[in-house]
């Protein structure tokens, strides 16, 4: 018997299944669909253009400075940009987004600076960036726990009123664990402003997503009482628009969406990871020709609305970023060794007190046998 | 004056913290309705209100996972963990995120959420209903841990607690809730933080907190009668831990026994013996000595009477220390 046979649909290929919302196919041709009507302007699928672009060379140089013993480590996400651009732009100020650890381009969509950002992977600090000043929470390592965060906080803008909402970003990986299953119960019994958006790239480390589901992710959002859907997630079109169409609905009542973004992680899981040990090169290739930043170039070639010069510039522009991104690196001073004792807690205890003085006292005393 | 069980001490402590701020939530299981498995929040969903008082699903890493993300938005969530041993599968929410996020924010993100939990044994309860977790979170930097012992802690306490805008694990002893004492709410509490003398005395000192807080002042009791002048310590902060007002003591008395429910292995005894030894060595008469659970699971109710020190085990460490 095969899972076909008692009505499970088997994963699918690449192509994501019948129900995949397209707006951009891989040829850069648009094409629509009806629950997701884009009317978007010329100007802003440029924009939208550049900021894959730019994050794609955010993520090159990042990877770059690793190799070179810059940074500890970094999680590539090459070949997950239209996901994250395309939610990230569909957030409005307001919305409050809760990121794993590889949503550079959510953070970028949020203003991060590109030192904030990699103060975390240089060893510096935990995030550079202020979650109440950005609406961006804190990366977070432990995969799923957010998911819980992020329906909390939801819960409390339902208190507060208003029209704000919150998006959740996880991994085909952490769909298994309880926390993000917690939080799926949680949104829909309390109805909470909460759009969770799954990138599904097809691979936890090593663990393909056979591993995970027998069904595709965004039909477990059934199970739950609320609704999910499956985009292109290599379509920064349809990624903008079902993020939006989710995030209305949160906004006005109606709860939450799961949004599974099927997409590919094009590199390693991270700098530390070796993926020729668990996938093969034709999966790779496969996905190469569905890459997110080409079909939004072709459509914008052939429909005449960017020429030759526009590219240039972005490409001019993501070298300069390139070199922003590589100075805020090197630049980056290192933590005061006192700094272990800050913020443990609101207020301090006295008997953390006594161990930074303790530690600052024996610090000192290598000052003084200097002299 | 007025008396009060302990549950009831809370119950008047928990009013009165959401009385005093529109932001405390009290959310966990049963908590609305039922008044909570021990009453505790007894009346509060009925005057406050569905939004404010909040019965979660069951499932204890949602409890506090929601609890921090509607702490980021502003709330101050008091959660019930409806038994001790029911709060392991919420235990990355509460070691990994909830007692780090100040930290890793760099002091950006507060998260004032106080998780209640009845802890320890003593009432015939079936397995994970009699345990005693505190170390586990007492070991984890950015929590504070606390323990009240007695009708007027608990009132104080706990409001003192939600106040916090640090994350406070709040430990009650299930066994005293309906334990009665006279107090006046009025009355100026002791810092939350702080250890408490409740029984001066000269020849030795025990510290204890929580559920053992009577039983050591059983001992004391009980050694007058053999002429002996036991000090009674109520430790109340198990994190940070008051160890100043121990050694204090110890300074006094030249001895200490340390008595807790949990299995002494790794436990707060096991931490002032280390803090008594290195900060009053010399004032020692004997080796800092403790009694506590045995280093096994907690055992079938029908042994816990084994596995709780009892007034004759205390005494016992009493005369081992009063003999060297």
């Amino acid at each position: 018997m095969t899972l076909g046979d008692i009505g499970v649909p088997v994963v699918p290929e690449p192509s994501g299944g019948p129900d995949l919302v397209q707006l951009l196919t891989p040829e850069g041709e648009r094409v629509e669909h009806p629950d997701y009507p884009l009317d978007i302007s010329a100007e802003d699928v440029r924009a939208l253009y550049r900021d894959l672009v730019l994050v794609r060379r955010l993520d090159v140089e990042a990877t770059a400075l690793q190799r070179q013993g810059e940074l500890g480590i970094w999680a590539s996400l090459l070949g997950q940009e239209a996901a994250q651009i395309g939610s990230g732009r569909a957030l409005r100020p307001g919305d409050m987004a809760f990121p794993s650890y590889r949503e550079h381009g959510v953070a970028w969509c949020k203003g991060v600076q590109p030192s904030e950002l990699l103060s975390l992977y240089r060893g510096n600090d935990f995030g550079g960036w202020n979650p109440a000043e950005r609406n961006l929470a804190l990366y977070s390592i432990v995969i799923g726990a957010q998911t819980l965060h992020a329906t909390g906080y939801a819960m409390g803008m339902q208190r507060d009123g208003g029209e704000d909402a919150v998006i959740a970003y996880f991994g085909d990986g952490a769909s298994s664990q309880g926390d993000v299953n917690e939080a799926f119960v949680w949104a829909s019994v309390f109805n909470a402003p909460v759009v969770f958006f799954c990138q599904n790239n097809q691979w936890a480390i090593s663990e393909p997503i056979e591993k995970q589901s027998r069904i595709p992710l965004y039909q477990r959002a059934r199970g739950f009482g609320f609704p999910g859907v499956r985009v292109d997630g290599n379509d920064v079109l349809a990624c903008l628009a079902a993020t939006r169409a989710a995030l209305d609905a949160a906004r006005t009542g109606q709860g939450p969406t799961l949004i599974e973004a099927f997409t590919y992680r094009m590199g390693a899981h991270t700098t530390s990871d070796d993926p020729t040990r668990y996938r093969l090169a034709s999966e790779l290739e496969i996905w190469r020709l569905r890459d997110p930043i080409e079909r939004v170039k072709a459509y914008l070639s052939r429909s005449g609305q960017a020429d030759a010069s526009f590219f240039d510039s972005v490409e001019e522009e993501a070298v300069d970023l390139a070199a922003q991104v590589r100075a805020a690196c090197v630049d980056m001073p290192d933590p005061d060794p006192l700094e272990i004792f800050s913020e443990v807690y609101a207020e301090q205890t006295p008997h953390l007190t006594a161990q930074r003085d303790g530690y600052a006292a024996y610090l000192d005393s290598f000052e003084e046998a200097q002299h | 004056m007025a008396t009060y069980t302990l549950a009831k001490a809370l119950n008047d402590g928990l009013r009165a913290a959401m009385d005093a701020d529109p932001k405390v939530l009290v959310m966990g299981e049963d908590v609305g309705k039922l008044g909570g498995v021990f009453r505790v929040t007894d009346g509060l969903q009925k005057d406050f209100g569905e939004d404010r008082v909040i019965d979660t699903p069951l499932a204890e890493s949602g409890i506090i996972g929601t609890a921090i993300g509607l702490a980021m938005r502003g709330y101050r969530p008091v959660c019930e963990i409806q038994f001790d041993g029911f709060v392991y599968p919420a235990f990355d929410q509460i070691v990994s995120q909830l007692a780090k996020m100040h930290y890793r924010s760099k002091g950006n993100v507060a998260l004032p959420v106080t998780i209640r939990i009845p802890f320890g044994g003593g009432i015939g309860a079936v397995e994970h209903h009699s345990e005693s977790p505190e170390a586990y979170f007492a070991h984890t930097a950015g929590l504070k841990v606390v323990a009240c012992s007695n009708p007027a802690d608990g009132y104080h306490m706990i409001k003192q607690a939600v106040a916090s805008d640090d994350p406070v694990i709040f430990l009650e002893p299930k066994r005293r809730y309906w334990e009665k004492a006279e107090f006046d709410q009025s009355d100026t509490p002791q810092q939350l933080h702080q250890a408490r003398v409740i029984r001066p005395g000269t020849d030795l000192t025990i510290a204890a907190y929580g559920p053992m807080v009577k039983v050591a002042l059983d001992a004391a009791t009980a050694a007058e009668e053999d002429g002996r002048q036991l000090e009674v310590i109520d430790l109340r902060s198990l994190s940070p831990l008051d160890s100043d007002t121990v050694l204090d003591s110890v300074r006094r008395t030249g001895r200490l026994v340390v008595v807790h429910e949990a299995p002494v292995t790794l436990g707060l005894g096991s931490e002032l013996a280390a803090r008594v030894t290195e900060q009053a060595f010399y004032s020692l008469e004997a080796p800092v000595l403790r009694v506590g659970g045995f280093d096994t699971p907690y055992p079938p109710s029908r042994l816990e009477e084994d596995f709780l020190p009892d007034l004759d085990r205390v005494l016992d460490a009493v005369d081992r220390s009063l003999a060297f």
